[in-house]
C-alpha cells in the first residue's frame, strides 16, 4: 500500500506543483492518476521513490515513512517505468533489464538468466538481447522499460506515461500486456496518463486531478462514469461528448450510438 | 631518402623516446582533467573560474615552462619527467573544458533514470555519465594527443631525445633530409596515435556504432 498524507510540493522557483494531496493506493491494485499536463502527476509519482521530496506531508509505503529510508535502497525495490523508456543507451537490452539486480549484487549470469525470462514475459524476442536501445523501435523500448521495472521483482511499480510515446496500435498492445501481467503478478501499480480511455482500461482506482494535484474525483471507472462529481470531471471523461452514448431500439434489437450519433454496437440480450 | 634508409635505427629510437614523453603526458592529462572537469561541471559556481584558470595554463610559453618547472618540482631541466610534467599541464589546459562540456552533454533524462533505478552517485558517474560523455571526451582527447605529440619536439632544444632532435641536429649540421624526416615522422606519429584513439573509441563505445 502507498499512502500520501497531505503532501505538498512547492519548487524552489515558487511553482506550487502539489498543494495538498492525500490518497491511498491499495496493495495489488492499479491506481491511475490522470489529469492534464502540468497538474503535478510526475511530481507525485517521484515522491514515492524520493526523487522529489515533499515540502509538506509524508509518503508511506505500508507502515514505513519513505523519508526515513535510504533513498538508494528504496529506489532499488521500487520499479520505475518512464516515458520514452529512459533506457541507458550505452548498455545492451539484456544489461538494461539486469541493471537493478546487478546493482544489488546478483551475479551477472543469474541476472542475465532472469533478464531473458523477463523478455519472454513482456513479449520481447530473445534475439533482441544483444542490441542497444537505439536499435529498437519505440514499442520495443517500452517493453524493455517494463521488463527492467520488474527485474528486481518489486512490490511497487511506478509508471509515468509509459505508453505515451508509441502509436495507438502498439499502445493498445502494451496495455493488454500490462493487464495480463497484472493478473499474474498483482503488483501495487501507480500509473500516470493523460488519456482517460487508458485510465478506464487499466485502473482499479482512478484519480482525476486538477492543477496543483487537486483531486477532482477518485473512484472506480464505473463510479466515475456513473456519477461524475462535477462538470469538470464530466467533461474530462467525455460525458456530454464522445462518451455520451445513446441507446436506440431498431426493431427488436437495441443499438448504442456515440455522442455524434454513430452506431457503436448492439446491446447484448439479457435474460 | 638515402639519409632515411641509412638512419632507420636512429629514427626508430627517436620515435620511441618521443612516444615515451607524449603517452605518459596524454594519459596523465586525461586522468587529471576528469576530476577537475567534473568539479567544474558539478559545482556551477566554480565553472567559469576553473575553466579560465585551466585555459590560462595554455598561455604559458613552452620553453620558459620547461626551464622554470624544475624549480617547482625539483627535477633537472633535462629530466624526462620535467618534460612530461610540462606537457601534462598543456594537456590539462585543453582537456578540462572538454570534460565539463562532455558531462554537460549527457542527457538529464538518462541521469535521472539512473538515479531512479538506484545508482549511488559515484557509481552513476563511473557507470553512466562518464561512458555517455565518451564521444565528446574522445574528441577532446584526440586534440590533446595530437597537440602533445607536436609539442614534444620543443624539448629537443633542452637536449631531451625525441623526433625534435632530428630538426635541431639537421639544422646544426645542414642536413635538410634529416629536418624533413623529423617533421614527417612527427606528423605520422600523431596520425597513428589519433587513429588508435579512434579505434579504441569504437571498441570501448560500441553503442555509438549504428548497426541497423
Ligand atoms: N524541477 C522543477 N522546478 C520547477 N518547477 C517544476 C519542476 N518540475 C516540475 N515543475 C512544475 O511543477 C508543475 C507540475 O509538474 P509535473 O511534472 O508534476 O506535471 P505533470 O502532471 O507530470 O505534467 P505532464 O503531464 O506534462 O508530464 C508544472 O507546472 C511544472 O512546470
Ligand atoms: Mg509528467
Amino acid at each position: 500500500m502507498i499512502e500520501f498524507r497531505s503532501v505538498g510540493k512547492t519548487y524552489p522557483d515558487g511553482t506550487i506543483a502539489v498543494a495538498d494531496f492525500s490518497l491511498i493506493a491499495p496493495s495489488g491494485r492499479t491506481t491511475v492518476l490522470v489529469g492534464s499536463s502540468g497538474c503535478g502527476k510526475t511530481t507525485l509519482l517521484r515522491m514515492v521513490n524520493r526523487m522529489v521530496s515533499p515540502t509538506s506531508g509524508s509518503v508511506w509505503i505500508d507502515d514505513l515513512d519513505v523519508a526515513t529510508t535510504d533513498p538508494v535502497a528504496l529506489r532499488r525495490r521500487i520499479g520505475y517505468v518512464m516515458q520514452n523508456a529512459g533506457l541507458l543507451p550505452h548498455r545492451k537490452v539484456i544489461d538494461n533489464i539486469a541493471t537493478v539486480p546487478r546493482l544489488t549484487g546478483v551475479s551477472k549470469a543469474a541476472a542475465h538468466v532472469r533478464a531473458l525470462e523477463l523478455m519472454d514475459l513482456v513479449g520481447l524476442d530473445r534475439a533482441m538481447a544483444g542490441r542497444y536501445p537505439g536499435q529498437l523501435s519505440g514499442g520495443q523500448q517500452q517493453r524493455v522499460g517494463v521488463a527492467r521495472g520488474l527485474a528486481a521483482d518489486p512490490n511497487i511499480l511506478l509508471m509515468d506515461e509509459p505508453f505515451g510515446a508509441v502509436d495507438p496500435i502498439v499502445r493498445a498492445e502494451l496495455q493488454q500486456e500490462l493487464l495480463r501481467l497484472q493478473r499474474e503478478l498483482h503488483k501495487t501499480i501507480l500509473f500516470i496518463t493523460h488519456d482517460i480511455s487508458e485510465a478506464l482500461l487499466l485502473g482499479d482506482q482512478i484519480v482525476i486531478l486538477r492543477r496543483g494535484a487537486d483531486i477532482a474525483q477518485a473512484g472506480s471507472g464505473l463510479e466515475i462514469i456513473a456519477r461524475p462529481a462535477d462538470e469538470f470531471v464530466a467533461e474530462f471523461v467525455g460525458l456530454g461528448g464522445e462518451r455520451q452514448l445513446d441507446i436506440r431500439r431498431v426493431g427488436d434489437v437495441e443499438i448504442v450510438l456515440d455522442g455524434s450519433g454513430r452506431p457503436l454496437g448492439q446491446v447484448s440480450a439479457r435474460s | 631518402m638515402t639519409w632515411v634508409l641509412a638512419n632507420l635505427g636512429l629514427i626508430a629510437e627517436r620515435s620511441w623516446s618521443h612516444l615515451g614523453l607524449a603517452v605518459p603526458a596524454i594519459v596523465a592529462a586525461f586522468a587529471l582533467s576528469v576530476p577537475i572537469g567534473w568539479f567544474a561541471q558539478r559545482f556551477r559556481w566554480s565553472r567559469a573560474a576553473v575553466l579560465s584558470l585551466a585555459g590560462l595554463l595554455y598561455a604559458i610559453p613552452s620553453l620558459p615552462l620547461f626551464i622554470l618547472l624544475p624549480t617547482v618540482i625539483g627535477t633537472s631541466v633535462r629530466d624526462r619527467l620535467n618534460v612530461i610534467a610540462a606537457l601534462t599541464l598543456y594537456g590539462v589546459a585543453l582537456m578540462v573544458r572538454s570534460v565539463a562540456d562532455a558531462l554537460d552533454a549527457v542527457g538529464q533524462e538518462v541521469v535521472g533514470a539512473a538515479t531512479a533505478l538506484g545508482y549511488p552517485a559515484w557509481r552513476r558517474f563511473l557507470g553512466v555519465e562518464l561512458p555517455l560523455a565518451g564521444p565528446i571526451l574522445l574528441a577532446g582527447l584526440r586534440v590533446v594527443a595530437v597537440s602533445t605529440i607536436s609539442l614534444v619536439t620543443v624539448s629537443a632544444l633542452l637536449g631531451v631525445s625525441s623526433l625534435g632532435m632530428l630538426f635541431t641536429d639537421g639544422f646544426q649540421r645542414g642536413i635538410i633530409a634529416e629536418v624533413i624526416t623529423g617533421i614527417v615522422a612527427t606528423v605520422v606519429l600523431a596520425l597513428a596515435v589519433d587513429g588508435l584513439l579512434v579505434l579504441g573509441g569504437q571498441i570501448l563505445m560500441p553503442w555509438t556504432r549504428r548497426t541497423r
